[in-house]
């Protein structure tokens, strides 16, 4: 009986002093989740989910602070990621922070800008280059198509303009094979 | 003389359907009314237009510059008046448009000047120059930019040559009916790869099923200066992939993820090396090519086609028939179904094949994979395609990727053999652009998370710098004023017996009242910054320096990926 | 669709109705031996499995044809029929059958998805269900002198019950079992050899059975319906372990002859592990696992519980296909190993 607890006692001693010193020695910087949820996001930086930006709202999500189903750009597909990453059920998005859209850019109509630098400060990804009274456009390269240019624009002269598929971009589709009867 | 001819794994046995279009002698097509030429023919760059719409162009005149060095440039292939710079629907398996220039032909047929090139007194790179300015691309089916290919590198040898005459799909003839007739300028073509290359070897591969272009290929070569041996090899498909010749040919294998030219060896068409002769001894740019019409049409038989020309002018010319169902090109292995009959023909167009119920009945519906592995025993590429297929179609990219699929030349032998009917290279063709894409998606994403984080330091900083600056300057103000007060006190206490002491309480009083100030000029930067600081980024601190550490870290990464080739070079049989 | 290879003239039902003619040697030498049984059990059999794969996918939306017609079903069916005693009840048939197809098949995901052989799950219920009527097995009429006419086999299958002095006279154990008993009773090998049931290479009779399997996997492997590997691999199995048992002590362990020449050994080496949905697909995979399943036939009829181990060492190799795939992928043209230039 005394031999039992001696060697509970003495295994609880050696376990709790490895966990302690694994937990000093292989202490982990940063928060690689919140780095992991970061690389699934789609780094629109568009802060549709509350958050300013991808980052915080992947902090957010790592704290537990945040749903998975706040964004958009990241679509179901994107969902479904976070919810295999984290171990969740996957959810469909929340409607209060807005809808899935084709992929777009910004487009500046370049006869109606007055040149007031709005749009270039709200530009999360500096993608729109110009200078005060110079007619401003957008790099559609980095454009991420986050829309936060939009609002500030006092002569409404941006519009989102929808990706179109081109010969480079173009993608073999999934090959249909019925094999089910419809319905 | 035999040669010893080594077996490559896999492969089928189509039936060849030769026979229909090889007996009739090439006929020149008539030039059409109109051209729709595309700016993009080849792998690489596509090219720059350099004519406008009312332009006049003559035969052989650059119309669109090669824009880089992957890239070739694009001919007028007929004299006329340019009338459109626009999208036209491209022979190509998406039915997407691209840019095209579009000619209304005179019916002159005014050529340019045309100054043959003394490619022996030329320096190597100029003249890989020229040929990339007179759009010379593969013309076996995967159009690389000839250029490229015809320099052999860091090494400036390429020890062994092969001219590849295998054609192997069934039906194509065009390869075929060009070595029966033009084995000459073939071998004037192989003359200049060789020099360019410095190769000691040249072989010419030709499937055996060709006993004419066999005979015709090894005349002209008997009449070469140097030696060039001409190849029987069996007739197997695909038997005339470049990857799967060498190992016919020489029993090496192309270490996966390298080019034949890693290990000493180059392939071209014997199309290509045809009009390479063209190009260099002629001065023609390359604005024609043989191209098979065959399947359900009169006559199936090659003709000389201008770059341009719509493929239902051939139709028409080789006999339209009733019942087509639809046009290949290329191909029944690898050929790619056109959005419809009048896209034009490119530099890439080798056959046009018309279906027919009879001749291409609708495959059965397809049943689920029994994983029977015969597609395993005729992958030339030795992969596991009912592997790859089970990955493709779960969507499980990363597996498929770790099984090599991007080893998979989509030639097709496992749709053939395949019992369930399935058509596997399609799910092939889908998991690597699904890859692509995700892959471009990806490096979207991380320069905009890279772009995103600088501008989160940049106005960081530039908010710091600001306060600092304002604090500064409100430091300097107060104490200018503090100064001016204190002047302004002194006179009037006016007594030298109580100056010292006075002065001395007053100095002490001076320096508090300026000390109080600087501390209330800091205290009001310290709040303005903690005002204007963002909420979600720290203060200037180690997290700072992390975020800017990782932002390297990731720009590093990135680096990395750019640099990677993202699709390894296939090459169509 | 743009996918424009051209499908050549192979096709699922082709194979399956290649795999059914070369059963027939099989079903002729079983004729031949205990009487025309048999075909009233194949029958049997088919209509049930039939009327079970068409059940099935009606339940699960599936379109009648083509799948009804790629014959996988009549494949499982036969391979259980052949599995099973001659005599067999219709009960038992109808079972096995149902579980084959029902259970193994369709509820694990239908032809191509199930991971365990349909017929060797349906003899597993059997034999674990009902081991009683499995070993009850019609003597070969060589020994018996007589066999059950096709009216008295049915009275029989169906039901009904025979004289039992009849029935006594047509049936008797199965070389293995009495191979099996012999040893309980402390006879040697060579002793329980001695029994009449006992011929020059197996069971009387038997090895005729063996031998028309072994045709029918001949033309098979000719018309490249089945590969080498699993075949060559699972004889290899048998002869190594039990030749290994036998030269250990040759008193207690059969000899390889014997097991070689088994009718079930055949019939599993060139019908039952070439299937091709749960078998392993990689030509070392084909090995592995075609010689896992020897071996492990070979310690169930040695240590196990039942009279025959091909079904439950072939489930367990099923088990282990994954793995097996997994391990043993092939290098890919072109691909170096260790760094080494391709082979030159």
């Amino acid at each position: 009986m005394l031999t039992a607890i001696g060697v509970m006692v003495l295994l609880a001693g050696v376990i709790g002093v490895a966990l302690g010193w694994s937990a000093v020695r292989l202490k982990v910087e940063g928060n690689p989740l919140a780095e992991k949820i970061d690389a699934i996001l789609p780094q629109t930086q568009c802060g549709q989910c509350g958050f300013p930006g991808c980052k915080p709202y992947a902090e957010a999500i790592a704290r537990g602070e945040a749903d998975i189903n706040q964004c958009p750009p990241g679509g179901e597909d994107g969902v479904k990621q976070l919810a295999e990453l984290l171990g969740v059920e996957p959810k469909p998005l929340d409607g209060e922070h807005g809808v899935p859209k084709p992929k777009s850019v910004a487009f500046i109509d370049e006869q109606t800008c007055i040149g007031c630098t709005l749009c270039i400060q709200a530009c999360p990804v500096d993608a729109i280059v110009g200078a005060a009274k110079q007619m401003h456009t957008i790099i559609a390269s980095e454009c991420t198509g986050c829309e936060l240019c939009l609002p500030p624009c006092p002569v409404d002269c941006i519009a989102m303009i929808e990706i179109r598929e081109d010969l480079p971009h173009w993608k073999w589709r999934y090959p249909q094979i019925q094999l089910k009867r419809v319905a | 003389m035999a040669r010893e001819l080594f077996r490559f794994k896999g492969g089928v046995h189509p039936p060849d359907h030769k026979a229909e279009s090889n007996a009739r002698p090439i006929h020149a097509a008539p030039i059409p009314r109109q051209l729709v030429i595309p700016v993009r023919q080849h792998i690489g760059n596509p090219a720059k237009p350099v004519v406008d719409v009312g332009d006049t162009v003559r035969t052989g005149q650059l119309i669109a510059a090669a824009d880089g060095t992957i890239s070739a440039a694009v001919h007028a292939s007929s004299s006329g008046t340019v009338v459109a710079v626009e999208p036209r629907v491209l022979p190509h398996a998406s039915g997407l448009p691209d840019l095209c220039i579009v000619i209304d032909t005179d019916g002159r047929d005014e050529w340019v000047e045309r100054t043959p090139l003394d490619y022996r007194a030329m320096p190597a790179a100029d003249l890989r120059m020229k040929l990339r300015d007179m759009g010379l691309a593969g013309l076996g089916g995967a159009v690389f930019p000839s250029a490229v290919k015809l320099d052999a590198g860091p090494a400036q040898i390429c020890p062994l040559l092969i001219l590849n005459g295998g054609e192997c799909e069934p039906w194509i003839t065009c390869d075929d009916v060009l070595m029966r007739h033009h084995a000459d300028d073939i071998m004037r073509g192989a003359a200049i790869m060789r020099h360019l290359l410095g190769s000691t070897e040249v072989l010419v591969g030709i499937e055996d099923n060709k006993p004419e272009a066999l005979a015709a290929m090894r005349e002209a070569a008997a009449r070469l200066e140097f030696a060039v041996e001409v190849v029987a090899v069996p007739s197997v498909y695909p038997g005339g992939g470049a990857k799967q010749m060498i190992e016919t040919l020489t029993g090496r294998q192309v270490p996966s993820g390298k080019l034949s030219t890693d290990i000493g060896i180059q392939v071209f068409n014997v199309g290509t090396a045809h009009a390479l002769a063209r190009a260099v001894l002629h001065g023609e740019p390359m604005i024609e090519r043989l191209v098979t019409v065959t399947g359900h049409v009169l006559r199936p038989q090659n003709f000389r086609v201008r770059i341009g020309t719509p493929m239902q002018t051939l139709i028409d010319l080789a006999g339209d028939r009733e019942g087509a169902t639809g046009v290949l090109m290329g191909g029944p292995m690898m050929g790619l179904v056109m959005p419809n009959s009048h896209v034009p023909v490119v530099k890439a167009t080798n056959c046009i094949l018309v279906q027919s119920r009879e001749l291409f009945p609708a495959p059965p519906a397809a049943l689920p994979c029994i994983r029977c592995t015969r597609c395993a025993d005729v992958c030339p590429a030795e992969l596991q395609p009912q592997e790859l297929f089970r990955f493709a179609k779960a969507g499980d990219f990363g597996r498929a990727q770790e099984y090599h699929l991007f080893d998979c030349i989509e030639c097709g032998c496992c749709t053939y053999v395949c019992p369930s009917h399935i058509p596997l290279v399609a799910y092939y063709r889908y998991g690597k652009s699904e890859i692509w894409a995700r892959e471009r998606e990806k490096r979207a994403a991380d320069l905009a998370r890279e772009r995103h984080e600088f501008r989160q330091f940049r106005l960081e900083r530039e908010k710091v710098e600001k306060a600092a600056k304002l604090a500064a300057k409100a430091a300097a103000a107060r104490a200018q004023a503090a100064q001016d007060q204190a002047r302004r006190v002194a006179p009037a206490t006016d007594a030298p017996a109580t100056a010292t002491p006075d002065a001395a309480a007053g100095g002490t009083g001076e320096a508090d009242a300026k000390k109080a100030i600087i501390a209330a000029a800091l205290a009001r930067a310290q709040a303005k910054k903690a005002q204007s600081a963002p909420k979600n980024t720290g203060q200037l601190s180690p997290e700072q320096q992390r975020a800017i550490d990782e932002i390297e870290a990731r720009r590093a990464k990135i680096r990395e990926l750019a640099r990677k080739p993202l699709e390894s070079e296939t090459e169509n049989p | 669709m743009t996918d424009t290879s051209a499908p050549g003239r192979d096709s699922v039902t082709r194979i399956m109705a290649w795999v059914l003619g070369a059963l027939v040697p099989g079903i002729a030498a079983h004729v031949w031996l205990f009487g025309p049984a048999i075909l009233i059990t194949l029958a049997l059999a088919t209509v049930t499995a039939v009327a079970a794969e068409a059940a099935m996918l009606r339940a699960r939306g599936y379109p009648l044809r083509p799948f009804l017609f790629d014959l996988s079903a009549v494949v499982t069916a036969w391979l259980l029929a052949l599995s099973l005693p001659p005599l067999a009840p219709w009960w038992l048939i109808v079972t096995g059958v149902l579980a084959a197809i029902v259970v193994a098949k369709h509820l694990y995901g239908g032809l191509g998805q199930n991971i365990f052989n349909p017929a060797m799950v349906g003899y597993a219920v059997l034999i674990v269900s009902f081991p009683a009527q499995m070993t009850q097995w019609a003597g070969p009429l060589e020994l018996t002198g007589t066999s059950l006419t096709l009216n008295e086999s049915a009275t029989l299958i169906f039901g009904g019950e025979l004289p039992r002095a009849r029935l006594d006279a047509v049936t008797m154990a199965t070389p293995l079992d009495t191979l099996r008993t012999g040893l309980l009773q402390q006879l040697t090998v060579d002793e329980t050899l001695r029994q009449p049931i006992f011929g020059t290479l197996g069971g009387v009779g038997f090895e005729w059975l063996a031998v028309a399997f072994w045709v029918g996997g001949l033309i098979l492997w000719a018309r490249r319906i089945i590969g080498w590997q699993v075949p060559m691999a699972f004889l290899a199995g048998i002869v190594l372990a039990a030749g290994l048992l036998h030269f250990a002590d040759a008193g207690r362990y059969g000899s390889p002859l014997f097991h070689f020449f088994a009718p079930s050994v055949a019939l599993a080496a060139f019908f039952i592990a070439t299937d091709p949905v749960s078998g392993a697909t990689t030509p070392r995979g084909k090995l592995i696992f075609g010689f896992g399943a020897g071996v492990l036939t070979i310690v169930i009829r040695t240590w196990g519980g039942f009279p025959d181990g091909v079904a439950f060492a072939i489930l367990l190799m099923n088990l282990a296909v994954p793995l097996i795939d997994q391990t043993t992928q092939p290098r890919i043209y072109g691909e170096t190993r260790t760094g080494r230039e391709p082979r030159a």
